[in-house]
């Protein structure tokens, strides 16, 4: 009896053991073993927690919208309760009551009136707020306004910052830095197909659509890094074409703005200066631009400032030296579907070609 | 009105005539003449109704679980942050079927498949009009819905979205065949379902038992008229779009391509037309079954008629003025946007009207508790949290915030599965002693029910906050980190129990369908026509034509006469009445079974599927449908020699 039972132990702990080590095999292959993605804990990509005016104006409708919505959830709830609480059951022998045909039912009849007549005006007032919410929206002061263009590519966003205050405008990828307390006017438009830019913390949405052009205005309110992400679907990599908004005090962004205005420095460094001719000589130069070089292609991400991003591949990956030699190799392990093909470059090549990216702050 | 017809024609030797008082062997005769051919050949050729409603509604069942499979294999993708269950374009395909599948080859057909066998039953006639269209508009059904999965299991499903935004859909980045078998399935569902509507429209129009003026139709009826008419209005929206989508596809012309002059707006404009009423095709039938369901469970009938038909009116008429808050986020001026707005949160309105009479009928009854009644009362609780989301979805500012997350998401399904679903599994428990003669299962009934409703809730629920903190829609992945994972994971728990649900009940309607308690005609003690006959009805529905003096009439106290006599029993002859107040108007001899209604399907399926290869297949495609719609509606010397036989002699 003993033994048996010690047998069939041993066997249970066996399949135990099979399934642990499927579980494992299976996280492996399902990625969760990751490490180079974002491990830690991302920024802010929140409705509820407003960093700009424009969203705390919706914010406040919001609440106020879920209050009536729930009186009223609670109201019908209440009556259905009421019906199936009170008074006696019947069933199916029992003889319907017909008496509401003959004699009118008044009461009933004013209850159901009173409560419509409720939900209407209570409609109506919620449509008035909404009216007021947009108008609040609209009505944000715009003078002295940053105006930033930014244009929707499978999968990734360009922006082109205008002209302000006599400086030059420039462009960047993926990342935008906005002056806190000023105005903000997003013109919107995109390459291939509609994209959708959301950063919830700041404002609702607003579509890019090929050959249209509209407009989005808002404020960051508080300093910080805000996420967002395409909200429309656009394809194979949808789910991976986010974006940070790093909202920093006027100073902080008049020097990044600065920084980002001026061309690719330099590098005496020689693996550097490979890593440049390497870049100058294959495929990268045919799509990306950095200013300052040969390079000027107009199909992907300006890498003039690379390593002032906090993120590669729009939000995909942490940038540092391991992360962009891995995309670079193989941008479809991270990215299936990425437009960037990989690379045909022999190791020491890429050594050379990373090294220089790493020197573009 | 019985000796109107009777006298001259009873003169008449050999003619075999129905009635109340008719012997056996008027009865068998009746039977004989509506029955559906025998052998396979005859199940080809069968136009009862019941049978290719019976059918219908198996197969978008069929349809139904599928998409919910695909529900679930997008459910263990999503249940961990980063995970490669599987592929991107994987994903894709997967939630455009589940989506396309959902709307197009379940929601909507399902409901006019249901009123497809209630309806002559509930307004007492012998058969649906236009028998064989019915027909042929199922058999295109069925063959569009196998095409898409053909294209599916070679690989070459839709992965552009149910909406099939363009240019994403369009020629420069749909590739491959996905997007044009998705344009070509709407062809073949939405032809189906205009003629549905029409089959039911004249159904409900000219078919009605005398007596059974508008004022007194079922509320069902009304549901299923108003649904009909929106259909009719709204699909042709959609072909066009489809059909402007297939052109520039196939073609190359340029509907949508702002690069030659096009417009990716015109799309959304277009798709939305026809996309918000949809929510309404499926919603107003489901609100028709509550109807019925609501007062037979309360011993009473249902307070405030009126109002709920004029609710329902509105409703068809409101649906059409929403399209755009599926747009807020585009550029359409701030202006149309209030406007679409007042009408989005509007149409609460008519809603909340009926809400409140089902609750006056609910309070003010006895209530009889069974598992259909448990699904309305679910109903109160899923549909009403959807409609509160839907009319936040509806305000311009909020939407911003909300549109394309997974809030959205929430919301669709609280409204499709509350609003829908929920009373479509108590219209089954409802009906199924009908079609079967057998009840359905009470002890499982509430076991499924339970696991539906608290898996549902435990499933969707939690996606409203995913949207609140920032979780698009139609995302293959996300990274951990985000604060989604756990939700994420809830939600996954809940689709498992749902589908738990789902499979007690396909156990429960495999036992019943056998073994279950014997139903007898009117199981619930329900007021309405189609409660009068025997369960499962006869291949005629009735044996003698009932007239109707009241709204319930199995309620009412009885009217003389009882019932109209002297329609043929030996040919398949109906009763129509007139529009307005159902006064006998016209005897009007019906087609017989025939194959060429499925021999004209199986052509048009050859022209729609060439037509997504080449252009040309328009041309010789059509030349095999012409011939078989010619020989469908080739007047026989017989049945004419018949239906002169059966004139009335002046």
């Amino acid at each position: 009896m003993k033994s048996c039972f010690g047998a069939l132990h041993a066997r249970m702990r066996d399949k135990t053991q099979t399934a642990r080590r499927i579980i494992q095999l299976w996280c492996c292959a399902t990625g969760s073993a990751c490490m180079t993605t974002l491990a830690h804990a991302l920024p802010n990509q929140n409705v509820l927690a407003p960093a700009g005016i424009q969203a705390a104006h919706i914010l406040r409708l919001w609440n106020l919208t879920l209050i009536v919505c729930g009186v009223f959830f609670a109201a019908v709830l209440a009556g259905v309760l009421v019906a199936v609480l009170r008074g006696k059951r019947a069933d199916a022998a029992m003889t319907p009551d017909l008496s509401g045909n003959t004699r009118p039912e008044r009461g009933l009849r004013r209850s159901v009136v009173a409560a419509t007549v409720v939900s209407v005006v209570v409609l109506v007032g919620l449509v008035v707020v909404d009216a007021l919410t947009d108008r609040a929206l609209s009505k944000l002061p715009v003078a002295r306004a940053l105006h930033i263009e930014l244009v929707g590519w499978d999968w990734w966003w360009q922006a082109n910052y205008a002209p302000d205050g006599g400086a030059p405008g420039f462009t960047v990828a993926n990342e935008l830095h906005i002056p806190v307390g000023r105005p903000i006017i997003v013109s919107l438009t995109a390459g291939d197909v509609i994209h959708s830019f959301w950063v919830p913390n700041l404002h609702g949405k607003k579509d890019l659509l090929p050959g249209i052009r509209s407009t989005v205005e808002f404020r960051a309110d508080k300093p910080g890094v805000y996420r967002g992400q395409c909200a429309q679907f656009c394809g194979t990599e949808h789910a991976l074409m986010a974006m940070f908004v790093v909202a920093d005090p006027p100073e902080r962004y008049a020097a990044w703005a600065a920084a980002q205005r001026a061309s690719a420095a330099e590098s005496a460094d020689a693996l550097a200066q490979r890593g440049k001719q390497v870049f100058e000589q294959s495929v990268c130069a045919s799509c990306h631009t950095v200013r300052g070089t040969r390079a000027s292609g107009a199909l992907a991400p300006d890498l003039t400032h690379l390593m002032s991003r906090q993120t590669i591949a729009a939000g995909r990956l942490v940038n540092n030296a391991a992360n962009l030699t891995a995309w670079i190799r193989d941008p479809g392990a991270f990215k299936p579907g990425a437009t960037m093909p990989p690379a045909n470059l022999s190791d020491p090549d890429l050594r050379a070609l990373v090294t220089w990216l790493g020197t573009l702050r | 009105m019985s000796d109107r017809a009777d006298t001259p024609r009873s003169a008449d030797a050999g003619l075999l005539l129905d009635g109340p008082d008719a012997p056996d062997t008027v009865r068998l005769a009746l039977a004989q003449t509506w029955r559906d051919p025998p052998g396979w050949l005859g199940a080809l050729a069968a136009v009862n109704h019941k049978t290719i409603a019976r059918r219908f509604v198996a197969t978008t069942f069929v349809f139904f679980l599928l998409a919910g499979m695909l529900a679930l294999a997008i459910r263990l993708q999503l249940a961990r942050p980063d995970n490669r269950l599987f592929g991107p374009d994987v994903y894709d395909t997967l939630f455009t079927m589940h989506g396309t599948t959902m709307m197009f080859l379940f929601a909507v057909p399902v409901m006019q498949a249901m009123a497809g066998y209630l309806i002559p039953l509930m307004v007492g006639a012998r058969s649906i009009a236009f028998p064989r269209m019915n027909a042929y508009a199922y058999w295109v059904f069925l063959f569009g819905g196998i095409m898409l999965y053909t294209a599916f299991a070679l690989g070459s499903g839709p992965r552009s979205g149910w909406f099939s935004y363009v240019p994403l859909a369009g020629p420069d980045y749909g590739l491959g065949k996905g997007s044009d078998m998705w344009a070509q399935m709407i062809t073949f569902t939405e032809l189906s379902a205009l003629l549905e509507a029409v089959v039911l429209i004249a159904t409900i129009l000219k078919m009605r038992a005398p007596g059974m003026s508008l004022n007194r139709m079922p509320i069902f009826a009304w549901a299923t008229l108003a649904t009909q008419f929106m259909i009719i209005f709204a699909m042709p929206a959609i072909m066009l779009a489809s059909t402007a989508l297939i052109l520039d596809r196939l073609v190359g012309t340029s509907f949508y391509n702002p690069a030659l002059g096009g417009d990716v707006l015109l799309w959304q404009h277009l798709f939305w037309f026809f996309g918000h009423p949809e929510v309404y095709l499926i919603f107003v039938p489901a609100l028709g079954f509550i109807s019925s369901i609501v007062p037979t469970f309360a011993r009473r009938p249902i307070f405030g008629y009126t109002a709920v038909v004029l609710a329902l009116i509105a409703t068809a008429f409101l649906s059409f003025g929403l399209w755009v808050h599926h747009m807020f986020a585009t550029s359409v001026p701030q202006l149309g946007k209030s406007f679409f707005t007042a009408a989005s949160v509007m149409i609460a309105i008519p809603s909340g009207m009926q809400i409140y009479c089902w609750i006056a009928t609910l309070v003010t009854g006895r209530l009889h508790v069974k598992t259909p009644l448990l699904f309305v009362l679910a109903f109160f609780f899923i549909l009403v949290i959807g409609g509160m989301t839907g009319i936040m979805l509806g305000s311009v500012s909020l939407d911003l915030q909300l549109h394309d997350s997974y809030f959205v998401v929430a919301h669709l399904h609280y409204v499709l599965l509350g609003g829908a679903v929920f009373p479509l599994f108590g219209a089954f428990f409802y009906w199924f002693p009908k079609v079967t003669g057998r009840m359905l299962d009470e002890r499982m009934g509430h076991w499924q029910f339970w696991l539906f409703f608290i898996g549902f809730n435990v499933a969707f629920f939690p996606m409203h906050l995913l949207g609140l903190h920032g979780m698009p829609r139609r995302i293959w992945t996300y990274p951990a980190g985000m604060g989604w994972s756990t939700m994420n994971l809830v939600a996954t728990v809940g689709a498992w129990a749902i589908a738990a649900s789902v499979l007690l009940f396909l156990v429960n309607v495999a036992r019943s369908w056998r073994h279950g308690k014997p139903a007898g005609p009117n199981p619930w003690g329900a007021g309405t026509l189609e409660w009068a006959t025997s369960s499962p009805p006869p291949p005629h529905n009735f044996d003698a034509m009932p007239v109707v003096h009241g709204r319930d009439p199995l309620w009412d106290p009885p009217g003389r006469p009882a019932h109209v006599t002297g329609l043929a029993a030996d040919a398949r002859e109906v009763l129509l009445t007139t529009v307005l107040d159902a006064e006998p108007d016209l005897r009007s001899l019906f087609p017989t079974p025939s194959i060429w209604p499925f021999l004209s399907a199986v052509a048009t399926t050859v022209l729609f599927i060439g037509s997504v290869f080449t252009p040309w297949a328009i041309v010789w495609g059509s030349i095999p449908v012409a011939i078989t719609l010619t020989v469908w509606f080739w007047p026989t010397r017989r049945h004419h020699l018949r239906a002169l036989a059966l004139e009335r002699k002046p």
